[in-house]
């Protein structure tokens, strides 16, 4: 499945209309070891680009950000369990929440792996 | 690769140490400081298992001496300075005529008529200013000697082991062993004087060693290879920031600031009172005898679902006791040692004991108070000593 990036440090992956959404292994290195997470409840409307959570670290909160429009169909619990997911596997488990996408156009738009890879100088 | 955020900022003889083994650098009290090298719930694990070093070469030092330095200090410091014997250390505050603290530091009693003030970097300049201005008239004369002075602070249970296998503390090793804590010694290190004190601000068994700059990368060189087989790792600000937040040691510009009084910050046993006169005593004798009005109390954050990691109160966080607001976060975080979301805060004394909540960006969670220290402190006794937390 193809993956898609934001400028945020958010990987999408999409199977039919669901967007599955994490932090890419660049943001998981760069935060350091996330020690919690406020993710958005599942049934709940989100707009492409707003903060829907909170990633935590020891020593600073970063915002969360809706890469599409949809509504939140399923939140990783194993993730608000054990936030150390995030670091350890950023594109499998650690995955944060799932959105039903109302405008599905909006995940083609974002940066394919060449852009990301260009963004963060890699 | 050019550090656009860093320009403009002082370095220690070790920056180029910290930049090469892959640290990342942050701009701290007009330093370039390491905050972490390989992550800081590790780093802070290093230190309260085995032993790490720490550049705090940013504190600021500033010798004190002449025949009216005992006199003088003891004037303006909270804790008593007078009296204090030849090698041994205080800590304390010192305040503005309102209470208000101006600085915490260590005084150090280096001989007869000679001391060293030793003063966070955020407030250096301060310090050194009202030092100076305060100087006027007095019989002392005033040296600041941070632009040429590093400071290792080597910290954790294996710090006296590391210690006893440097080659160049090799004839020191009877003076080591026989170091209490708060107390230091002088050295003829290759480079000038070194001063090795049994002090730091982990909760841990810890030495902190002033050096010329010029011995500071060898040092730093030696307290690693010698140590490998101690685990001995670099230990960034951010793990020195949680290793001291659990054992409750104040931090300047967190539980301590100019808008609170040492009294009401947790550090009232650093303000002796008796038979003393020292600039801020009045008020704080009148604080005392009425009582505080407010004070730092432990709060652990609770979580709302059992077996999930709690929400994190952060500084500045507002602490209510139903629609009333009864305090604030100073410090707060995940305690690595711990586990738990704790929080230092300052409290009014009459909401202690209340059901309380903190308000986390707009969003309210229960909160227990807790003793403190979260974490007892071993930097006297066995360094290897089991502990329990206090409050459980």
């Amino acid at each position: 499945m193809e993956r898609k990036y934001t400028k945020e440090h958010e990987w999408v992956t999409v199977d039919g209309d669901v967007a599955t959404v994490g932090v890419t292994e660049y943001a998981a290195t760069e935060l350091g070891d996330v020690v919690f997470l406020e993710l958005p409840e599942e049934g709940s409307t989100v707009d492409q680009g707003a903060a829907v959570g909170t990633i935590e670290t020891v020593k600073s909160v970063e915002d969360l950000y809706c890469p599409v429009s949809g509504e939140i169909v399923e939140v990783n619990e194993a993730v608000l369990d054990a936030p150390e997911l995030v670091n350890q596997q950023p594109l499998e488990d650690g995955w944060l929440f799932k959105v039903q996408m109302s405008e599905p156009s909006q995940a083609d738009e974002l940066l394919d792996e060449g852009d990301y890879a260009s963004l963060i100088g890699g | 690769m050019s550090h656009p955020e860093t320009e403009n900022l002082k370095t220690t003889p070790l920056t180029g140490w910290h930049r090469e083994a892959g640290a990342r650098m942050v701009p701290y009290a007009g330093f370039e400081m390491p905050v972490q090298y390989r992550g800081v719930l590790a780093e802070h694990n290093v230190v309260r298992e085995k032993v790490g070093i720490f550049d705090i070469t940013h504190m600021g030092e500033i010798l004190v001496t002449g025949a009216g330095a005992e006199a003088w200090l003891d004037g303006l410091a909270t804790n008593r300075v007078q009296g204090l014997a030849l090698g041994s250390i205080v800590y304390t505050a010192m305040c503005r005529d309102g209470g208000g603290v101006l600085d915490d530091m260590l005084i150090y009693r280096l001989g007869d008529r000679e001391w060293m003030v030793v003063c966070n970097a955020a407030n250096h300049g301060k310090i050194a200013g009202w030092l100076a201005e305060r100087s006027t008239g007095a019989d002392v004369a005033l040296d600041d000697v941070s632009g040429t002075t590093a400071l290792i602070a080597v910290q954790g249970p294996e710090a006296a082991a590391l210690l006893d296998r440097l080659t160049v503390l090799a004839d020191r090793r009877d003076d080591l062993h026989a170091l209490e804590f708060y107390t230091g010694f002088t050295h003829d290190g290759p480079g000038g004087r070194w001063i090795v004190s049994r002090t730091g601000y982990t909760g841990e068994r810890g030495y902190e060693l002033y050096v010329p700059a010029a011995d500071a990368a060898v040092l730093w060189d030696d307290l690693l290879s010698a140590g490998e087989d101690l685990g001995v790792e670099p230990i960034g600000l951010a793990a020195r920031d949680t290793l001291r937040f659990e054992v409750a040691y104040s931090l300047y510009g967190h539980e301590l600031t100019e808008e609170v009084t040492p009294l009401e910050a947790g550090i009232g046993w650093a303000v002796r009172l008796k038979d003393r006169i020292f600039v801020g005593r009045d008020v704080l004798a009148a604080q005392k005898a009425a009582g505080v009005s407010r004070r730092i109390v432990g709060l652990e954050v609770l979580s709302p679902k059992e077996g999930r990691p709690a929400p994190i109160a952060r500084q500045d966080a507002e602490v209510f006791s139903g629609d009333l607001c009864v305090g604030v976060v100073t410090s707060g975080t995940r305690s690595p040692s711990l586990e738990r979301s704790l929080a230092l805060a300052l409290v009014d004394v009459d909401a202690v004991g209340a059901d309380l909540e903190v308000d986390i960006r707009g969003r309210r969670a229960r909160v227990r108070m807790v003793p403190l220290p979260f974490l007892p402190a071993r930097v006297k006794g066995d360094p290897h000593a089991e502990r329990h937390p206090v409050n459980d």
